[in-house]
């Protein structure tokens, strides 16, 4: 059982509990077609409010505490991953992890933002939120890759870089306009995949490639609803209207063709099994890399530059 | 994308012009001297007691540093698409369709090739005045063909920044226009095409974090604002007051983030000659 509870969920966990205590019944009482119809219901429950959650619903599961990270996909996905740190000039970045892993026979370098679970590792890794050189260790690993001919999966999932002072002495703009520039240009296979929460530059910072990625329940725009309701209306209370004018979830940007996939998550949210979610995530990455793999660099660099040109939509 | 104030600033410019009825008078939000808009014409929109630059747009940048009537102006009818069907307190379509009132300019940026001591070069210049300076579908693709029409003609590519981030109503297309612009830019230097940043008052968000940040050469006006957050999220994170001359060009200069500061007066003779080195 979960121990974060969503308020839309409330109503499945009310359900499942009573299934709990009937259980314990059941052994001295005859009710096992009352559980069995109980089920069902939770089944259907479940399907109906999962198939139709809201744009802020989905944020909430993107930003669900248990929902699992790059660490826990690397873990789960991959085998041999050597992690490599720092970014030769300043400091070792704990929000951006990365380092070559093998995802069965594809030799891959795999970098992503990466959150806390508990108050200390999330101050540890701040939160998810880049400083300069979380951005630039993430290059120099993929320069790395480039040197050795790797694959690069990237994985998003922060709520923005960072805002704090020595971000900005130490150039947190050039930081991210230098990952967007040298990845455009990269002579290797990039697969992005958005595992959580996409926040803007932080996110795009290591999100240039030649396949985007989304799983079902992430959020991927130019700023959170939250920040947008404090902006645009004026005041926090306006996050649900926000999420819903930024047009913010996978469908919503695959409708964009500013993502090339869905990924699906369980029912109920990639948290409710992380097995099961990253073996789906670890077929989807095999299949596009596959794919990717077979056309040749400047084919490749082609390719992705075309992609990003046809972003936008404008009247002339 | 941040509609912040400095507080040194903070002297709105509506009480400014009732004091002033005519119109004909700004005060200096550097010093307060009270300037007669000839006056601040004939210095460029600076101020001659404390060289404060008052924020200018397109029009003026291009009589500043451009050849006379050199310029030519590409894709100057793009607006717009309004592709989310945005709607906060008002609609973005409304919203656009005030401001091209308002402004008499089509989009927050200005495109086109124009001279310079007889160099062509492609010239692009933000407008604050449009919604913040806020890129959006419009602002990423008419930088991308004027980086694009450097790169056919082997020209210099100039880029004049004054910009609050990216535009929150078009959601992910605005956040994607830093890539599209930022891989345009690879390209051309690919091409070993030089590209020159300027960065004006304010210029923060997306911008910065992308062409703003990508010149073979940075330049910044005196005293701008310039970095990636606003000062009003920084100090809501940090729960404190910002240093004294923080995030700006001075600022930058110190940190290395630019190559130099230039008065408006001196821009132009300083792209004459750097574009001997570059072009
Ligand atoms: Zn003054």
């Amino acid at each position: 059982m979960n121990k974060t509870v969503l308020e839309f969920e409330k109503p499945i966990l009310d359900l499942e509990n009573k299934i709990v205590e009937m259980r314990k019944y059941s052994e001295v009482l005859d009710i096992d077609d009352e559980i069995v119809k109980l089920e069902r219901k939770v089944q259907k429950l479940k399907e109906n409010v999962y198939n139709n959650l809201t744009r802020w619903q989905k944020v909430q599961i993107a930003r669900h505490p248990e929902r699992p990270y790059t660490l826990d996909y690397i873990e789960l996905m991959t085998k041999d991953f050597v992690e490599l740190h720092g970014d030769r000039l300043c400091k070792d970045d704990k929000s951006i992890v990365g380092g070559f892993a093998k995802l069965d026979e594809y030799k891959v370098m795999i970098i992503g933002h990466q959150k806390g679970r508990d108050t200390k590792s999330n101050v540890y890794r701040n939160f998810g939120m880049p400083n300069p050189e979380g951005y630039r260790k993430a290059l120099r690993l993929m320069k790395l890759a480039e040197k050795f001919d790797t694959p690069i999966i990237t994985m998003l999932d922060t709520p923005g870089a960072y805002p704090g002072l020595e971000a900005e002495q130490r150039g947190q703009a050039e930081a991210i306009a230098r990952n967007l520039f040298e990845m455009s240009k990269l002579k290797v296979p990039i697969v992005v995949v958005i595992i959580g929460e996409g926040a803007s530059g932080g996110a795009l910072g290591i999100g240039v490639g030649d396949r985007i990625l989304m799983l079902e329940n992430c959020w991927y725009s130019v700023i959170s609803p939250e920040s947008c309701s404090s902006i645009l209306w004026k005041s926090w209370d306006f996050k649900e209207q926000a999420a819903e004018a930024l047009r913010l979830t996978a469908i919503d940007l695959l409708r964009q063709k500013i993502i090339d996939r869905i990924v699906h998550e369980p029912l109920g949210g990639a948290h409710t099994n992380p097995p099961a979610m990253a073996a789906h995530l670890k077929m989807v990455l095999k299949e596009e890399l596959s794919q990717l793999v077979k056309l040749k660099p400047d084919k490749l660099v082609d390719n992705r530059y075309e992609k990003f040109a046809r972003m936008g939509v404008f009247n002339e | 994308m941040a509609w912040f104030k400095r507080s040194k600033e903070n002297i709105a410019s509506d009480s400014v012009k009732m004091e002033l009825p005519d119109g004909l008078w700004e005060k200096c939000p550097g010093c307060g001297e009270i300037i007669h808009k000839k006056q601040l014409e004939t210095y460029l929109w600076t101020c001659t007691k404390c060289d404060h630059h008052f924020r200018i747009g397109s029009q003026e940048y291009i009589s500043i540093l451009l050849d006379k009537a050199s310029f030519k102006e590409y894709d100057k009818k793009m607006r717009s698409a309004d592709p989310l069907d945005f709607v906060d307190s008002k609609k973005y379509t409304e919203r656009v369709s005030d401001t091209i009132k308002k402004t008499g300019l089509n989009d927050a940026v200005r495109t086109g090739i124009g001279k310079i001591h007889d160099k062509e070069v492609s010239f692009a210049c933000m407008d604050f005045s449009f919604i913040g300076g806020s890129m959006g579908s419009v602002v990423g693709e008419k930088i991308s063909r004027a980086i694009d029409r450097a790169y056919k003609n082997k020209i210099p590519m100039i880029i004049i920044s004054s910009s609050g981030g990216a535009r929150m109503m078009e959601g992910a297309f605005s956040l994607m226009q830093m890539a599209k612009t930022s891989s345009r830019l690879a390209r051309l230097a690919e091409a070993k095409l030089p590209y020159i940043s300027i960065l004006t008052d304010p210029t923060t968000g997306g911008t910065t974090a992308s062409y703003a940040m990508l010149g073979d050469i940075i330049i910044a006006e005196p005293k701008a604002l310039i970095g990636f957050a606003g000062p009003r999220v920084i100090k809501q994170t940090i729960g404190k007051d910002l240093p004294e001359g923080f995030q700006t060009s001075e600022f930058l200069l110190e940190n290395g983030f630019v190559d130099f500061i230039v008065h408006r007066k001196d821009m132009r003779s300083k792209l004459i000659t750097l574009l001997e080195y570059l072009a």
